[in-house]
Protein backbone atom coordinates (compact mmCIF):
# COMPACT_ATOMS: atom_id res chain seq x y z
CA UNK A 1 0.00 0.00 0.00
CA UNK A 2 2.94 2.47 0.82
CA UNK A 3 4.62 1.29 -2.21
CA UNK A 4 1.37 2.49 -4.04
CA UNK A 5 1.10 6.02 -2.62
CA UNK A 6 5.12 6.50 -3.21
CA UNK A 7 4.54 5.79 -7.14
CA UNK A 8 8.35 5.04 -7.41
CA UNK A 9 9.32 7.80 -6.21
CA UNK A 10 6.94 10.12 -8.16
CA UNK A 11 4.30 10.73 -5.65
CA UNK A 12 4.61 14.43 -5.81
CA UNK A 13 3.35 14.75 -9.48
CA UNK A 14 1.77 12.12 -9.91
CA UNK A 15 -0.94 12.96 -6.95
CA UNK A 16 -0.73 16.82 -7.51
CA UNK A 17 -1.55 16.10 -11.24
CA UNK A 18 -4.36 13.95 -10.32
CA UNK A 19 -5.32 15.89 -7.32
CA UNK A 20 -5.54 19.23 -9.24
CA UNK A 21 -7.56 17.10 -12.29
CA UNK A 22 -9.54 16.52 -9.67
CA UNK A 23 -10.57 19.79 -8.19
CA UNK A 24 -10.91 21.79 -11.52
CA UNK A 25 -13.46 19.08 -12.78
CA UNK A 26 -15.36 19.39 -9.53
CA UNK A 27 -15.49 22.63 -9.40
CA UNK A 28 -16.21 23.07 -13.32
CA UNK A 29 -19.70 21.00 -11.85
CA UNK A 30 -20.43 22.77 -8.75
CA UNK A 31 -20.20 26.60 -10.18
CA UNK A 32 -22.89 26.09 -13.04
CA UNK A 33 -25.26 24.24 -10.54
CA UNK A 34 -24.96 27.45 -7.71
CA UNK A 35 -25.63 29.52 -10.55
CA UNK A 36 -28.37 27.44 -11.81
CA UNK A 37 -29.61 27.73 -7.88
CA UNK A 38 -29.29 31.54 -8.21
CA UNK A 39 -30.51 32.24 -11.29
CA UNK A 40 -34.09 29.94 -10.61
CA UNK A 41 -34.54 32.31 -7.63
CA UNK A 42 -34.07 35.50 -10.04
CA UNK A 43 -36.21 34.30 -12.24
CA UNK A 44 -38.93 33.20 -10.20
CA UNK A 45 -39.02 36.69 -8.31
CA UNK A 46 -38.93 38.52 -11.30
CA UNK A 47 -42.37 36.41 -12.62
CA UNK A 48 -43.96 36.70 -9.31
CA UNK A 49 -43.63 40.33 -9.36
CA UNK A 50 -44.55 40.62 -12.88
CA UNK A 51 -48.13 38.51 -12.04
CA UNK A 52 -48.81 40.32 -9.16
CA UNK B 1 -46.59 25.09 -48.79
CA UNK B 2 -46.71 21.18 -49.24
CA UNK B 3 -47.57 18.46 -46.90
CA UNK B 4 -44.96 17.15 -45.25
CA UNK B 5 -44.43 13.79 -47.36
CA UNK B 6 -43.39 15.72 -50.06
CA UNK B 7 -41.01 17.53 -48.34
CA UNK B 8 -37.58 17.27 -49.61
CA UNK B 9 -34.62 15.92 -47.38
CA UNK B 10 -33.04 19.53 -47.68
CA UNK B 11 -36.23 20.94 -46.19
CA UNK B 12 -36.62 18.53 -43.49
CA UNK B 13 -33.00 19.13 -42.74
CA UNK B 14 -34.17 22.65 -42.69
CA UNK B 15 -36.84 21.96 -40.25
CA UNK B 16 -35.91 19.67 -38.27
CA UNK B 17 -32.37 22.18 -37.84
CA UNK B 18 -34.28 25.25 -36.39
CA UNK B 19 -36.98 23.03 -34.48
CA UNK B 20 -33.43 22.22 -32.44
CA UNK B 21 -32.34 25.54 -32.11
CA UNK B 22 -35.19 26.69 -30.20
CA UNK B 23 -34.64 27.22 -26.99
CA UNK B 24 -37.50 25.88 -25.28
CA UNK B 25 -37.35 22.73 -27.61
CA UNK B 26 -33.46 22.30 -26.56
CA UNK B 27 -33.77 23.04 -22.74
CA UNK B 28 -36.06 19.86 -22.47
CA UNK B 29 -34.07 17.83 -24.85
CA UNK B 30 -30.93 18.84 -22.44
CA UNK B 31 -33.07 18.19 -19.24
CA UNK B 32 -33.72 14.91 -20.70
CA UNK B 33 -30.24 13.61 -21.81
CA UNK B 34 -28.23 15.77 -18.63
CA UNK B 35 -28.71 12.49 -15.94
CA UNK B 36 -27.76 9.86 -19.08
CA UNK B 37 -24.26 11.75 -19.74
CA UNK B 38 -23.75 12.51 -16.04
CA UNK B 39 -23.79 9.41 -14.90
CA UNK B 40 -22.21 7.60 -17.81
CA UNK B 41 -18.75 10.16 -17.81
CA UNK B 42 -18.83 9.94 -13.83
CA UNK B 43 -18.64 5.70 -14.20
CA UNK B 44 -16.37 5.92 -17.18
CA UNK B 45 -14.25 8.96 -15.14
CA UNK B 46 -14.13 6.11 -11.56
CA UNK B 47 -13.18 3.15 -14.21
CA UNK B 48 -10.45 5.31 -15.59
CA UNK B 49 -8.81 6.04 -12.73
CA UNK B 50 -9.11 2.87 -11.44
CA UNK B 51 -7.54 1.13 -14.63
CA UNK B 52 -4.71 3.82 -14.65
CA UNK B 53 -3.80 3.79 -11.03
CA UNK B 54 -4.04 -0.29 -10.81
CA UNK B 55 -4.69 -2.02 -14.44
CA UNK B 56 -2.12 -0.29 -15.97
CA UNK B 57 1.43 -1.81 -15.81
CA UNK B 58 4.90 0.05 -15.22
CA UNK B 59 5.93 2.23 -17.96
CA UNK B 60 10.05 0.51 -18.68
CA UNK B 61 11.21 4.27 -19.33
CA UNK B 62 9.22 6.42 -17.72
CA UNK B 63 8.76 4.28 -14.19
CA UNK B 64 4.99 5.13 -12.64
CA UNK B 65 5.42 8.91 -13.63
CA UNK B 66 3.43 7.77 -17.14
CA UNK B 67 0.50 7.56 -15.53
CA UNK B 68 -0.02 11.54 -15.32
CA UNK B 69 -0.88 10.47 -19.43
CA UNK B 70 -4.46 9.40 -17.88
CA UNK B 71 -5.09 13.05 -16.77
CA UNK B 72 -2.65 15.05 -19.43
CA UNK B 73 -3.81 13.48 -22.38
CA UNK B 74 -7.56 13.49 -22.16
CA UNK B 75 -7.75 17.06 -20.69
CA UNK B 76 -4.87 17.80 -23.73
CA UNK B 77 -7.85 16.55 -26.52
CA UNK B 78 -10.53 18.09 -24.96
CA UNK B 79 -8.98 21.69 -24.96
CA UNK B 80 -9.16 21.26 -28.50
CA UNK B 81 -11.97 19.88 -29.21
CA UNK B 82 -13.91 22.54 -27.16
CA UNK B 83 -12.10 24.59 -29.51
CA UNK B 84 -13.44 23.05 -32.01
CA UNK B 85 -17.12 23.01 -30.73
CA UNK B 86 -16.77 26.87 -29.73
CA UNK B 87 -15.62 28.18 -33.07
CA UNK B 88 -18.16 26.11 -34.75
CA UNK B 89 -20.30 27.62 -32.48
CA UNK B 90 -19.59 30.84 -33.11
CA UNK B 91 -19.51 30.40 -37.19
CA UNK B 92 -22.92 29.25 -36.69
CA UNK B 93 -23.63 32.71 -34.24
CA UNK B 94 -22.50 34.74 -36.83
CA UNK B 95 -24.23 33.20 -39.87
CA UNK B 96 -28.01 32.47 -38.32
CA UNK B 97 -27.85 34.17 -35.73
CA UNK B 98 -28.85 31.27 -33.56
CA UNK B 99 -29.20 32.13 -29.93
CA UNK B 100 -28.88 28.31 -29.14
CA UNK B 101 -24.94 28.77 -30.67
CA UNK B 102 -23.89 31.24 -29.17
CA UNK B 103 -25.27 29.76 -25.71
CA UNK B 104 -23.14 26.85 -26.96
CA UNK B 105 -20.05 28.77 -27.36
CA UNK B 106 -20.44 31.07 -23.91
CA UNK B 107 -20.97 27.64 -22.39
CA UNK B 108 -17.81 25.64 -23.62
CA UNK B 109 -15.53 28.67 -23.03
CA UNK B 110 -14.78 28.10 -19.49
CA UNK B 111 -14.35 24.29 -19.89
CA UNK B 112 -12.11 24.93 -22.95
CA UNK B 113 -9.81 27.07 -20.52
CA UNK B 114 -9.86 24.94 -17.85
CA UNK B 115 -8.98 21.91 -19.91
CA UNK B 116 -6.30 23.90 -21.21
CA UNK B 117 -5.02 24.53 -17.93
CA UNK B 118 -4.98 21.43 -16.46
CA UNK B 119 -2.90 20.25 -19.94
CA UNK B 120 -0.54 23.08 -19.21
CA UNK B 121 -0.23 22.46 -15.51
CA UNK B 122 -0.09 18.15 -15.43
CA UNK B 123 2.12 18.46 -17.82
CA UNK B 124 4.65 20.64 -16.31
CA UNK B 125 4.74 17.81 -13.15
CA UNK B 126 4.89 15.66 -15.93
CA UNK B 127 7.91 17.51 -17.60
CA UNK B 128 9.80 17.93 -13.84
CA UNK B 129 10.89 14.67 -13.41
CA UNK B 130 11.25 13.54 -17.05
CA UNK B 131 12.45 16.79 -18.68
CA UNK B 132 14.21 18.07 -15.48
CA UNK B 133 12.19 21.36 -15.99
CA UNK B 134 8.17 22.36 -15.71
CA UNK B 135 8.57 24.41 -18.75
CA UNK B 136 10.52 25.77 -21.79
CA UNK B 137 9.51 27.57 -24.30
CA UNK B 138 9.14 25.43 -27.42
CA UNK B 139 6.63 25.12 -30.23
CA UNK B 140 3.89 22.93 -28.14
CA UNK B 141 4.15 24.37 -24.65
CA UNK B 142 3.91 28.31 -26.46
CA UNK B 143 1.63 27.22 -28.72
CA UNK B 144 -0.70 25.44 -25.67
CA UNK B 145 -0.18 28.95 -23.80
CA UNK B 146 -1.67 31.10 -26.51
CA UNK B 147 -4.46 28.52 -26.75
CA UNK B 148 -5.53 29.28 -23.05
CA UNK B 149 -4.88 32.80 -23.66
CA UNK B 150 -8.05 32.58 -26.41
CA UNK B 151 -10.56 30.68 -24.34
CA UNK B 152 -9.80 34.07 -21.74
CA UNK B 153 -9.47 36.38 -23.86
CA UNK B 154 -12.90 35.14 -25.41
CA UNK B 155 -14.64 34.90 -21.80
CA UNK B 156 -13.29 38.47 -21.19
CA UNK B 157 -14.59 39.99 -24.67
CA UNK B 158 -18.27 38.77 -24.35
CA UNK B 159 -18.36 39.73 -20.58
CA UNK B 160 -17.14 43.18 -20.91
CA UNK B 161 -19.36 44.37 -24.08
CA UNK B 162 -22.45 45.42 -22.61
CA UNK B 163 -24.62 45.07 -25.55
CA UNK B 164 -24.85 40.96 -25.51
CA UNK B 165 -25.10 40.52 -29.66
CA UNK B 166 -22.62 42.66 -30.11
CA UNK B 167 -20.38 40.52 -27.31
CA UNK B 168 -21.49 37.34 -28.78
CA UNK B 169 -20.23 38.19 -32.41
CA UNK B 170 -17.29 39.82 -31.54
CA UNK B 171 -16.28 36.60 -29.20
CA UNK B 172 -17.50 34.74 -32.54
CA UNK B 173 -14.77 36.87 -34.44
CA UNK B 174 -11.87 36.11 -32.01
CA UNK B 175 -13.00 32.04 -31.69
CA UNK B 176 -12.66 32.09 -35.64
CA UNK B 177 -9.53 33.73 -35.96
CA UNK B 178 -8.41 31.65 -33.24
CA UNK B 179 -8.87 28.44 -35.10
CA UNK B 180 -5.53 29.15 -37.12
CA UNK B 181 -3.30 28.18 -33.59
CA UNK B 182 -5.22 24.70 -33.59
CA UNK B 183 -3.40 23.27 -36.42
CA UNK B 184 -0.50 25.07 -35.44
CA UNK B 185 -0.39 22.80 -32.04
CA UNK B 186 -1.28 19.56 -33.54
CA UNK B 187 2.07 20.26 -35.75
CA UNK B 188 4.04 21.87 -33.79
CA UNK B 189 6.51 18.59 -32.34
CA UNK B 190 6.68 17.84 -36.00
CA UNK B 191 8.16 21.73 -37.11
CA UNK B 192 10.03 21.94 -34.38
CA UNK B 193 12.94 20.35 -32.53
CA UNK B 194 11.48 19.90 -29.01
CA UNK B 195 11.26 18.09 -25.72
CA UNK B 196 7.88 17.46 -26.10
CA UNK B 197 7.55 13.25 -27.36
CA UNK B 198 5.57 13.20 -30.49
CA UNK B 199 2.23 11.54 -31.50
CA UNK B 200 1.94 7.45 -29.93
CA UNK B 201 -1.81 6.65 -30.03
CA UNK B 202 -3.14 8.67 -32.91
CA UNK B 203 0.00 7.32 -35.23
CA UNK B 204 -1.63 5.39 -38.28
CA UNK B 205 0.29 2.28 -38.11
CA UNK B 206 -0.06 0.65 -34.57
CA UNK B 207 0.09 2.79 -31.86
CA UNK B 208 3.14 2.20 -29.88
CA UNK B 209 1.59 2.11 -26.74
CA UNK B 210 1.11 -1.50 -24.35
CA UNK B 211 -2.97 -2.89 -24.52
CA UNK B 212 -2.95 -2.62 -20.64
CA UNK B 213 -1.95 1.18 -20.88
CA UNK B 214 -4.38 2.04 -23.76
CA UNK B 215 -7.53 0.62 -22.47
CA UNK B 216 -7.89 2.97 -19.38
CA UNK B 217 -6.66 6.01 -21.62
CA UNK B 218 -9.54 5.66 -23.72
CA UNK B 219 -11.84 4.94 -21.00
CA UNK B 220 -10.69 8.43 -19.63
CA UNK B 221 -10.81 9.62 -22.69
CA UNK B 222 -14.71 9.03 -23.04
CA UNK B 223 -15.44 9.77 -19.52
CA UNK B 224 -13.76 13.40 -20.16
CA UNK B 225 -15.62 13.41 -23.79
CA UNK B 226 -19.11 12.78 -21.73
CA UNK B 227 -18.12 14.91 -18.74
CA UNK B 228 -17.65 17.94 -21.21
CA UNK B 229 -21.36 17.10 -22.56
CA UNK B 230 -22.89 16.68 -19.31
CA UNK B 231 -21.51 20.37 -18.31
CA UNK B 232 -21.67 21.99 -21.94
CA UNK B 233 -25.42 20.73 -21.27
CA UNK B 234 -25.79 22.50 -17.57
CA UNK B 235 -24.05 25.52 -18.32
CA UNK B 236 -26.59 26.32 -21.92
CA UNK B 237 -29.69 25.65 -19.86
CA UNK B 238 -28.05 28.66 -17.54
CA UNK B 239 -27.42 30.84 -20.25
CA UNK B 240 -30.77 30.16 -22.15
CA UNK B 241 -32.76 30.88 -18.23
CA UNK B 242 -30.86 33.75 -18.35
CA UNK B 243 -31.18 35.19 -21.62
CA UNK B 244 -35.28 33.90 -21.86
CA UNK B 245 -36.17 34.72 -18.69
CA UNK B 246 -39.02 36.99 -20.50
CA UNK B 247 -40.23 34.54 -22.46
CA UNK B 248 -43.68 32.40 -22.03
CA UNK B 249 -41.56 28.87 -22.09
CA UNK B 250 -39.22 29.70 -19.36
CA UNK B 251 -42.43 31.08 -17.14
CA UNK B 252 -44.13 27.35 -18.24
CA UNK B 253 -41.00 25.19 -16.70
CA UNK B 254 -40.11 27.33 -13.23
CA UNK B 255 -44.20 28.13 -12.52
CA UNK B 256 -46.31 26.15 -14.90
CA UNK B 257 -46.22 23.00 -13.07
CA UNK B 258 -45.00 23.16 -9.11
CA UNK B 259 -45.02 18.92 -8.63
CA UNK B 260 -41.83 19.16 -11.26
CA UNK B 261 -40.60 22.40 -11.12
CA UNK B 262 -37.30 21.28 -9.75
CA UNK B 263 -34.87 21.44 -12.78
Amino acid sequence: MNEFFNMGGYAVYVWSSFGISFVVLLFNVIFPIMRRKQLLREVRGHIKRNRI
Amino acid sequence: MSSSSTLSLSDRFWRWFHGFGSPARFDRFAQKALPWFSWSAGILLLAGLIGGLFYAPTDYQQGESFRIIYVHVPAAWMSLFTYVIMAAAGAVTLIWRMKLADAVARASAPLGASFTALALITGSLWGKPMWGTYWVWDGRLTSYLILLFLYLGYIALVNAIGDRRTGSRAGAVLALVGVVNLPIIHFSVEWWNTLHQGATVTKLDAPSIDTRMLIPLLVMFFGYQLYYFAVMLLRVRNELLDTERRTQWVARLLMGDPARDKS
